[in-house]
């Protein structure tokens, strides 16, 4: 069988520059994608569901959402839950946690980006006794349960007196404390020509000259991956919050839709949705604009989403 | 002693250079540690101190109030006896257990799906990566909640069937595949992985093996799965560690509470609930050095193991 198949087959093949397992017909291989497209779109429809629902409830009247309503459609679509949402909880309303939010990410992205990029500069690109231990140690807390620390942070914070305030949020972004944007920097670095720094150096550059007016530049898609992820982070961030933070009037999104949660519990349904889907807003209007960057960054990096 | 007198002697006519070249050296030891300055201070100050103070206090009883009272192993024994811990443990060895597997096959099954497509590729990856993003936030554990509560839409959809299982939230049975769901809905970022993985792959590598006669269950556990075992493994690792750290989601979905019945009594949410709501703060970082000791152990298994499943190609970089 296989060597009556074997003489045919490459002449069948030769103009396909791709794997193709079996020389096809057009209409064969219309047939094929089709189908492929069919069970890719069936697929999206499930994954994306749950994100509809969400998106439809958020516009639908109370007694629509739950009951015997399954329809992502309703005659009944009003911003009611939304204005009910703007509200807020609490005596604050949901702008001030809009703030708070933006407050917190902003922060998060310019201390990560200071921080890890420097120490990475460190790591990539200047010899010094210890590094590979301290660049190993920094591969380890990758992998270090989060929950190992918490504790004695808080005690410490709450023994500074810090608890309550913003400082203990963000105090690890200006420390380079999310390891895995370091580790992506480190790794960007070395890929850029070491000729440049020889270069420059020659010129009588110092290390300071070499970072800021050679590597800064040049990392630029490096650096566009981290402020998008930090900030995603930082904005979908519930522990950390959840932890310091006690008056309402400094809650993030995350922190204000819990309290939504447990002061209307079932009452109002629809605001709470239309809540959900207000702090989910700035993350996927990111995720529509900056979507090439997210999945390439993920799919090269192994960055988690 | 009788040593040192002849090395310096030796070293000696290779002065002149040396003093050149180690004054560069200190130079860069000095522009090392320097801008090494944030990550160093970051990493003792918030990793490798509470490191150290928490696994002292695991030998404490301590409530944030009054100084903490050395007990030596009592709260390690104690947590054998501790019903609640011994749920926490089964729902989370649970959850990871069937998750990550379920979650792993689902995103591998999707990316050879895509990968054998020409067009459209971007779109998909796209679509199918946008939950891994939201998955994690307060707003989709609330969708989540709702969607799987008396006659949402998950219940009506079932009923539909036939199926009458009423809302998953309350029933202590359900709220395990419940979770499952939710962590397989974010197959998509280990997908993006494998297909990147999977491009890697030389199409040549099949061109071959067809030749021969091979089909696709053939070529699978011959080309595809020794040359995607790297990334097979990156993927396993970085998801069993991040499973065992669930937390906002179940306490979210549980009130914070972990019910119903415990079944939602997730290892970081007890955790959390013995730190800060009963202050019994030595209790909890025993249970945080367990966990560490735990994920650290099955890392090191995945690494053992790795060895014989891993391929890495030799002319691979």
């Amino acid at each position: 069988m296989t060597t009556m198949a074997t003489p045919t087959k490459p002449a069948a093949e030769a103009p396909a520059p791709v794997y193709n397992p079996k020389s096809e017909s057009a209409g064969a291989k219309r047939t094929k994608s089709a189908i492929f497209h069919i069970v890719a779109l069936a697929l999206t429809g499930v994954v994306l569901y749950p994100a509809l629902w969400m998106i439809a409830s958020s516009f639908k009247p109370n007694s629509e959402i739950g009951g015997a309503n399954t329809s992502l459609w309703s005659s009944n679509f009003s911003f009611d839950n939304f204005v009910t949402a703007m509200d807020g909880i609490g005596g604050v309303s949901t702008l001030q946690f809009f703030t708070n939010s933006l407050i917190l990410a902003i922060g998060a992205v310019v201390g990560t980006i200071l921080s890890a990029s420097v120490s990475a500069y460190a790591f990539a690109r200047i010899k010094f006794p210890g590094r590979s231990v301290f660049f190993g140690m920094m591969i380890a807390t990758l992998l270090l349960p989060f929950h190992v620390v918490i504790i004695p942070q808080y005690i410490v914070f709450q023994q500074l007196g810090l608890v309550d305030t913003y400082i203990p949020l963000l105090i690890g972004k200006f420390l380079a404390a999310d390891a895995f944007f370091v580790f992506l920097m480190v790794q960007f670095m070395r890929n850029l020509p070491a000729e440049l720094d020889e270069a420059a150096r020659i010129d009588g550059a110092g290390h300071v000259r070499i970072f800021t007016s050679i590597m800064l530049p040049l990392m630029k898609p490096a650096l566009i991956s981290t402020s998008i992820f930090s900030f995603i982070w930082s904005w979908n961030d519930f522990l950390g919050p959840l932890l310091y933070l006690n008056t309402p009037e400094k809650y993030p999104l995350p922190l204000a839709l819990r309290l939504f949660v447990d002061q209307t519990q079932s009452s109002d349904y629809g605001a709470m949705i239309a809540m959900s889907v207000l702090a989910l807003l700035p993350v996927l209007i990111f995720f529509l604009v900056f979507q090439r960057y997210i999945v390439e960054g993920v799919s090269t990096q192994g960055l988690k989403g | 002693m009788t040593q040192s007198p002849t090395l310096s002697r030796r070293s000696t006519p290779s002065a002149p250079p040396l003093p050149r070249k180690s004054r560069q050296r200190g130079a860069d030891a000095r522009a090392g540690y320097t801008f090494l300055l944030p990550w160093l201070l970051g990493f003792i100050a918030l990793t490798v101190g509470p490191m150290i103070s928490s696994l002292y206090l695991s030998f404490t009883n301590y409530n944030l109030f009054d100084p903490p009272k050395w007990i030596g192993l009592d709260n390690y024994t104690a947590m054998f006896q501790d019903e609640r811990f011994l749920q926490s443990v089964g729902v989370t060895v649970g959850y990871v257990v069937f998750g990550t597997p379920l979650k792993l096959a689902a995103a591998l099954a999707v990316a050879m799906l895509l990968n054998s497509a020409r067009k459209g590729q971007g779109f998909y990856r796209s679509a199918f990566y946008a939950p891994s993003l939201i998955g994690a936030s307060v707003s989709i554990a609330i969708v989540w909640k709702a969607m799987f509560g008396d006659s949402g839409p998950v219940d009506q959809g079932l009923s539909f069937f036939g199926i009458n299982l009423g809302g998953w939230v309350g029933n202590p049975s359900m709220t395990m595949p419940m979770f499952i769901l939710l962590t397989v809905w974010q197959f998509g970022a280990p997908m993006v992985i494998f297909l990147a993985g999977l491009k890697q792959i030389p199409a040549d590598l099949y061109e071959a093996a067809s030749m021969d006669g091979a089909g696709p269950v053939r070529k699978f556990f011959n080309i595809t799965w020794p040359m995607l075992s790297p990334v097979v493994f990156f993927n396993l690792l970085m998801e069993t560690i991040h499973a065992f750290q669930i937390f906002s989601s179940a306490y979210i979905i549980s009130n914070g509470e972990g019910g119903p019945a415990g079944s939602t009594l997730f290892y970081t949410l007890y955790l959390y609930l013995r730190g800060f709501s009963d202050f019994r703060m030595g209790y909890a970082s025993a249970m945080a050095w367990l966990l560490l000791i735990v994920v650290g152990l099955i890392t090191l298994v995945i690494f053992r193991t790795s060895k014989s499943w891993v391929h890495y190609s030799g002319d691979a970089k």
